[in-house]
């Protein structure tokens, strides 16, 4: 029972710094911003606390899979053209194309050519020697296949391209705080707390919104073309269900728009959105228009037909204006996603959870209502078992709940319901590592040791128990922590923590109480 | 005067635990059979987590919600099973099955029912979860409770003997199979945090285990030549005051989570009451303890030389 003045020291300052960390949580707002930036951290409350929206999506593998495929098939068809080398039966199934050379001769040139669309994988500087095709040959049928690798690198770039898109849509909807982050090799985690009804939100999110400019194509009707579609058109509708038949070939895309706003068109008085091309956009644009007046272009929005309109003079200035029977909510909807650009793939929802602000406070009530009266109980009963030690315990037991909250603050924890939970069963585990080493000093002192004597084996005893019974526990808590999502990992790590906090006020603090209670009164007997 | 201090247990207790394996043995054994039957019988009721499917939580604007036409209004959408629970006297919480047609389906169920109910209510949650989500989670759960079990086993070996370590895992095991019969009668849902909550039961069910083997092996190092029989006795009932008392304060602090922590912890609450308080307790001091009696701890304890510091 011998503390050295340091170590005493050490144990206090150590424990009193740790629950200081907590303090950042109680301060008003103002005062907060004005901490340093070293004591501003502070947990995060869950969203099933404050309420908000979680939404997983998904990008679509199978989209990113089928158009790394087809590009490659007009990637090889574009080299084989420009070297001038005759193939015939150029072929795509699944991540693989294939084609036949004509001539023998040719065979090594278009090898040699092709290999050059393989790339290294991670740049090519990395010299790493992966790349994203296989090419073999037999018999003239060259064969590219994308290798595993490509495709991973490949949806990996689409994710993090969708990630930037989707930050940019949902920052137009001026919600407080989103986070957005990437998880696992195809997924994108959205949160924005504070969100009642994230219908508005998972519409924005969800759309593609690739956006062309194409000609109508005049030369068949949809009927005709229905039945047999011209090679470079294809049939397409308009939200009204009108069928038009649409030329391929692109005009202007997204891409090379600078900017959309809604406004009210001024003659008519109806919704519609403003944009404009950049310069090279403008020109394409300016060049098509002067060639086709008089004909019908089409503004295509995720295959879907806006508008139709009869070009009636040449369009050079590179502005223009979108319409077809929007609202101001669409029409503004419209301008966010032309703004932010087209995903290079589809997204899927694939989990949604929203918890309104009233459920939230309520949880938040209900939680620390739990929190108070268990530690009610539990500190009343110390008190009426071990008299002064269940008080020792007690105060124990606070400065470790007071240090669970300052490294959850440290670690700038979200702190979910679940995890109010795991700090109400952490105050239960805690009193055990008290109960150990009391009942052992109990039993020290039957075996007729003295006061300190029993003080000593006590402590000694019980905290090799304290230490297995412990961690153990704390495999579970791992363990939870890794195959834990949410609300459930916010109450794994409070768990976790709250055993490492134990096992420290157990080794030191409670020792340390009764230590320095023990050296003032220097009693004969125990009160335990 | 001074108050005496609450003694639950009284010092130098001497109950037999190992002969109570005469009918704690038979008793969990049944027990574990009933619970597996009940489990194909009655079957786990999966929640959204690991069913897919849509969750909504309304609460109605006027102080008391008629449940009928809420049905009612519903069951025209055609959305396949739906279930509404009425919860005091004005929130409801409706359940709809996992639609056909993959993730992209699911969410057309929200619109569906937010048309429905109108501006009637005030929605408090709202949760949708995909087919792809729901089968990746269960996995997760699954893979989580043998990953704990395994570590737990393989941390318990390092620090005791293997048959410590084996007779932890069948009492674990024994606790996991009673505790899952127990949510298969009660219907509670299972979904992520019952496992949150079956993963802390085996916590704190071998949190007991091990205090109480910790003791045996101390005793085993002391008292070389005390028949095994009385050495597990000793070890119990040295411990017993230790493990009533814990259990109190563990019990003390969950029956708080259960009638204040709100219903959104109250199903997690009401398995681990179960699954600590009942099943954790008993199984630490008459299945743990007295299971050691088969494993051959100490087996080769006869045969070394030392004599009792006693």
């Amino acid at each position: 029972m011998h503390f050295s003045t340091w170590r005493a020291f050490a144990i206090i300052v150590a424990a009193g710094i740790i629950c200081a960390l907590a303090i950042p949580n109680v301060l008003a707002p103002a005062t907060f911003e004005a901490l340093p930036s070293f004591f501003k951290r502070k947990m995060v409350l869950g969203l099933d606390l404050q309420g908000g929206s979680h939404l997983l999506l998904q990008v679509d593998g199978d989209f990113v899979r089928k158009e790394k495929g087809e590009n490659l098939r007009d990637d090889v068809r574009r080299v084989l053209r420009e070297t001038k080398i005759g193939y015939t039966n150029l072929a795509l199934q699944g991540l693989t194309v294939s084609v036949r050379i004509r001539e023998e001769k040719d065979i090594q040139e278009a090898l040699r050519k092709l290999r050059e669309l393989s790339q290294p994988l991670g740049g090519i500087f990395s010299g790493s020697n992966i790349q994203d095709l296989e090419i073999t040959e037999n018999a003239g049928l060259i064969r590219l296949t994308i290798t595993q690798a490509g495709i991973t690198q490949r949806l990996g770039q689409s994710v993090e391209q969708s990630i930037e898109i989707v930050r940019k849509r949902i920052d137009e909807l001026g919600t407080r705080e989103p986070s957005i982050q990437r998880q696992g090799l195809d997924r994108i985690l959205v949160q924005v707390p504070g969100l009642d009804n994230p219908k508005r939100l998972i519409d924005l999110i969800g759309q593609t919104a690739k956006l062309t400019f194409r000609m109508v194509d005049l030369t068949v009707s949809p009927q005709q073309a229905q039945a047999q579609p011209p090679a470079d058109s294809e049939l397409l509708q308009s939200n009204e269900g009108q069928p038009y038949v649409i030329e391929k070939r692109v005009v202007v895309a997204g891409e090379d728009l600078i900017d959309a706003q809604p406004a009210t068109d001024q003659r008519t008085g109806e919704w519609v959105v403003n944009f404009r091309f950049n310069s090279a956009g403008a020109r394409r644009f300016a060049n098509a228009t002067r060639d086709n007046v008089g004909r019908p272009f089409a503004i295509v929005l995720d295959n879907k037909v806006i508008s139709a309109p009869v070009i009636r003079e040449p369009i050079l200035g590179g502005s223009g204006q979108i319409s077809g029977n929007f609202t101001a909510q669409t029409a503004n909807d419209l301008a966010i996603l032309l703004r932010a650009g087209a995903l290079p793939a589809p997204l899927t929802v694939i989990e949604e959870r929203t918890v309104g602000a009233g459920l939230g406070e309520d949880s938040i009530q209900a939680g620390l209502k739990a929190a108070w009266i268990g530690s009610l109980f539990v500190i009343v009963f110390m008190l009426v078992t071990y008299g002064l030690f269940g008080l020792f315990a007690n105060i124990a037991v606070a400065v470790n709940v007071g240090m669970i909250l300052g490294i959850l603050s440290l670690l700038g924890a979200t702190l979910t319901l679940p995890g109010i939970a795991g700090i109400v069963l952490t105050v239960g585990i805690a009193v055990d590592s008290n109960v150990l080493i009391y009942e052992r000093i109990r039993e020290e002192v039957r075996a007729g040791r003295s006061a300190i004597s029993a003080l000593n084996a006590g402590f000694d005893r019980a905290l090799a128990t304290i230490l297995d019974s412990n961690l153990t526990t704390f495999i579970a808590a791992a363990v939870l922590f890794y195959v834990g999502t949410g609300p459930v990992r916010g109450f794994a790590v409070t768990f976790g923590v709250g055993i490492l906090t134990t096992l420290f006020t157990a080794f030191t603090f409670t020792r340390l109480l009764v230590a320095l209670w023990y050296h003032w009164w220097r009693p004969k007997t125990l009160p335990i | 005067m001074r108050i005496p201090l609450l003694r639950l247990v009284p010092d130098d207790t001497k109950i037999d635990f190992v002969q109570f394996r005469r009918l704690s043995f038979p008793l969990s054994a049944l027990l574990s059979i009933l619970a597996v039957l009940a489990y194909f019988h009655f079957g786990l009721n999966l929640g959204i987590d690991f069913k897919g499917g849509t969750i909504i939580e309304v609460q109605g604007k006027s102080a008391k919600v008629d449940i009928a036409p809420m049905r009612a209004a519903l069951e025209k959408l055609e959305l396949g099973e739906v279930q509404l629970q009425q919860f005091g006297d004005n929130e409801v919480l409706i359940r709809v099955a996992q639609q056909p047609g993959g993730d992209a389906a699911q969410q057309a169920v929200v619109t569906k029912v937010r048309a429905a109910l109108g501006d009637t209510v005030e929605y408090r949650r709202v949760e949708v979860v995909g087919p792809r989500v729901s089968a990746e989670l269960l996995g997760y759960g699954i893979v989580g409770l043998f990953l704990a079990i395994i570590g737990i086993l393989i941390y318990l070996w390092f620090r005791f003997e293997w048959q410590f370590a084996l007779g932890a895992m069948i009492a674990n095991v024994h606790d996991i199979v009673l505790t899952i019969g127990f949510m298969s009668i009660t219907q509670i849902d299972f979904d992520l945090t019952s496992v949150a909550a079956l993963l802390t039961i085996l916590g704190y069910s071998l949190n007991d285990t091990v205090v109480i083997y910790d003791r045996i092996r101390e005793l085993l190092r002391k008292y070389k030549r005390m028949p095994m029989r009385e050495l597990l006795n000793a070890g119990v009932n040295q411990t017993l005051s230790r493990s009533v008392i814990t259990h109190l304060t563990v019990t003390l602090a969950l029956i708080a989570l259960l009638i204040w922590g709100g219903r959104a912890i109250h199903g997690f609450a009401a398995v681990m009451t179960f699954g600590v308080v009942l099943v954790g307790t008993y199984t630490s001091v008459f299945i743990a303890a007295p299971m050691l009696m088969y494993l051959g701890v100490g087996a080769h304890r006869e045969r070394e030389t030392g004599t009792d510091k006693q």
